[in-house]
């Protein structure tokens, strides 16, 4: 009873924010994050196909979830999610099947685009970019290393200079992976197992950090961090010595992805919008800018060399990303997650 | 007549307060009592899972945890707001407004530029250290950033102006005859401000002990900046329900428990203060 008076609520919330919408225009909308998109990108968009497209946009994935299923999909057109976003969006019905005629650059893609494990055949997502998580560290102040367990179990040198991020599934993925289990193991007793482990590591931890870990190698004041690849990239820029590295045991492959809205009533201008960013140009600005791999061959062609040796993680092949194994969604399991880094958390 | 002009007045706060506060907080109220759907979303089916999950051990300790951060911070704050109160109170008068102003300047920018400045001065590789360095101190120096002090002392710095202004309000008010009465009494400078200025006063104080942990205990970006990550308190852990673990139904629970507590602290908080100044009123009153 409460439930329904709840969405009733809610609804009638939404109405009148669509109401005060619909009188000034109506916009085909794009959310994504910041920066994610070149700044004159939406712009183009509009004078080459004369839409009037608007990107709005999200701090994580999980604002734009919530707002996706408290609306059911209304109100936007095309979202830039992670991979097992994408993948909750297509099974709650909110997620677009995708007609491939309506999207003729798919034909830039890697053919190997074409068969991530969340969603083979891109049915209902398509790639815009991809990489790993891997150790990021200074060259200069500690040996290069290569497994897991020289961020898990470091060296007396480098205890209190070490970080790990703070994302849920990245800083299980750490623990997974150095044990030798799925990124997407739901196992209760494996659960512990790496928690045991996870909270070992917590007293040689300098800090949890997923935003400014690379600014603290820049620093010095870490000298190993747990990094997505195209932020150790931003590292590198500010001090060569920095170097990516993916353990021996592996790595996930995280895909950022763009999905059109089953609730959207511009079909036509959002296969438009996702088709122009295949463009190989328009692609390449993401690898060029924001230094993450994007699955577009044409794109990554036409590289400067220099970009390519300076960012080395950059040149890896798609064969060689799709050896490791992406982070999918685990659906109830993510209780016993949530309750596993609380109990990280709160161990002493 | 004068009643319904009051009623007039009252009404557009009560209604903002309605429709942003107390709908809200209902909103909030009703989640808790439904299930995390298995993609995230809410599942409409009554339970009290989320409510008994509160009680956990685990939560608990982190809930005992943060109420020990919170009061460690309130204590600090109280002594040190309630002594820089003392002291803006016995400056000359004309002088006051001044040093208020100083006390509350901080305020003037965001919370989390203020808490930013705190890692630029902590850090390792930061400005205390290099200043250390400097004047010859050599050796490993002790990791000051990334520590629970480090989380008590950015609580204490940015909610400190609420002790100073609540201590100041009592202070100021102070009526001078009566510490001189006391030392006529033969009391001396410190049985007078033990026996008659500090009971006088400490309501203040006790205002602003609650204020500063009651927002303390909620906070999480302190915890999260100052802290490194490592010291989760409540505030951390619903905003990792909402945001992380899109279970908003614990988050909810979680979140109901919390105002509660807060409900609770700010009520006996007006009970005590009520009394101390009904009880001074029929003793004669005495800050007039």
């Amino acid at each position: 009873m409460v439930g329904i008076s709840c969405r009733a609520v809610a609804i009638a919330g939404m109405a009148l924010g669509l109401t005060a919408f619909a009188a000034s225009a109506d916009p085909l909308v794009i959310s994504n994050w910041d920066g994610y998109l070149a700044p004159d990108a939406i712009k183009q968009f509009n004078e080459a196909t004369g839409n009037s497209a608007e990107l709005v946009l999200h701090a994580t994935n999980e604002e734009i979830m919530g707002k996706l299923i408290a609306a059911k999909g209304k109100g936007y057109d095309v979202v830039f999610v992670s991979s097992p976003f994408a993948e909750v969006l297509h099974n709650l019905g909110l997620a677009e099947e995708l007609d491939h005629s309506k999207l003729p650059n798919l034909k830039n893609l890697y053919p190997e685009a074409t068969t991530l494990a969340h969603d083979k055949g891109n049915t209902f997502s398509v790639p815009y970019t991809w990489g790993t998580t891997g150790l990021c560290y200074r060259s200069d102040l500690t040996p290069a290393p290569t497994s897991w367990n020289d961020l898990l179990k470091p060296t007396d040198a480098l205890k209190g200079k070490t970080t790990m991020l703070a994302t849920d599934r990245w800083l299980l993925a750490a623990g997974f992976l150095s044990e030798g289990y799925s990124v997407n193991e739901t196992d209760k007793a494996k659960l512990q197992q790496t928690r045991d482990l996870l909270i070992a590591a917590k007293k040689t931890l300098l800090a949890y950090d997923d935003t400014t870990f690379y600014s603290k190698l820049v620093s010095g004041e870490a000298q190993l961090v747990q990094a997505w690849d195209g932020w150790c990239n931003y590292g590198i820029t500010e001090n060569p010595q920095i170097k990516y590295v993916i353990p021996k045991e592996g790595s996930d492959l995280w895909v950022d992805t763009m999905v059109i809205l089953k609730a959207s009533e511009h079909k036509d201008a959002a296969y438009a919008f996702i088709n122009s960013m295949l463009d190989g140009k328009t692609h390449r600005w993401a690898a060029e800018n924001i230094l993450y791999k994007v699955p577009n061959k044409a794109a990554m062609e036409g590289l400067d060399p220099a970009l390519l040796q300076k960012y080395p993680n950059m040149t890896m092949t798609s064969a060689e990303l799709l050896k490791h194994e992406q982070l999918r969604d685990v659906g109830a399991a993510q209780r016993d997650y949530s309750r596993t880094v609380s109990e990280i958390m709160a161990a002493n | 007549m004068q009643d319904r002009k009051s009623l007039v007045l009252v009404a557009p706060a009560f209604a903002w307060l309605t429709a942003f506060m107390v709908v809200p907080c209902l909103l909030i109220l009703a989640l808790a009592f439904f299930r995390r759907g298995i993609y995230g979303g809410i599942d409409y089916t009554f339970t009290l899972e989320n409510v008994a999950m509160v009680f956990d051990p685990l939560y608990a300790r982190i809930f005992l945890k943060s109420a020990w951060i919170a009061g460690l911070a309130a204590s600090i704050a109280a002594v040190v707001g309630y002594a820089a109160a003392y002291a803006i109170a016995a400056m000359p008068r004309r002088h006051q407004p001044a040093l208020l102003f100083f006390a509350i300047l901080p305020f003037w920018s965001n919370y989390l530029v203020r808490t930013y400045a705190w890692i630029v001065l902590l850090n390792r590789e930061g400005l205390i250290v290099a200043i250390a360095r400097w004047l010859g101190v050599e050796g490993a120096l002790p990791q000051m950033l990334y520590t629970e002090g480090a989380v008590v002392l950015g609580l204490v710095y940015n909610y400190l102006p609420f002790v100073i202004l609540a201590a100041y309000a009592p202070l100021s008010r102070l009526n001078p005859e009566i510490a001189e009465a006391s030392r006529d009494l033969g009391a001396g400078g410190w049985t007078t401000f033990r026996r008659v200025i500090l009971p006088i006063t400490l309501p203040g104080v006790a205002t602003g002990f609650v204020f500063v942990f009651v927002l303390s205990i909620g906070n999480f970006v302190t915890p999260a900046l100052l802290g490194g990550g490592q010291f989760q308190m409540i505030g951390n852990l619903v905003y990792a329900q909402f945001l992380t673990a899109n279970d908003w139904p614990f988050g909810s629970a979680l979140s109901m428990v919390l105002i509660a507590v807060m409900l609770v602290l700010l009520t006996a908080q007006t009970y005590a203060n009520e009394r101390a100044s009904t009880g001074r009123q029929a003793s004669g009153g005495v800050d007039g």
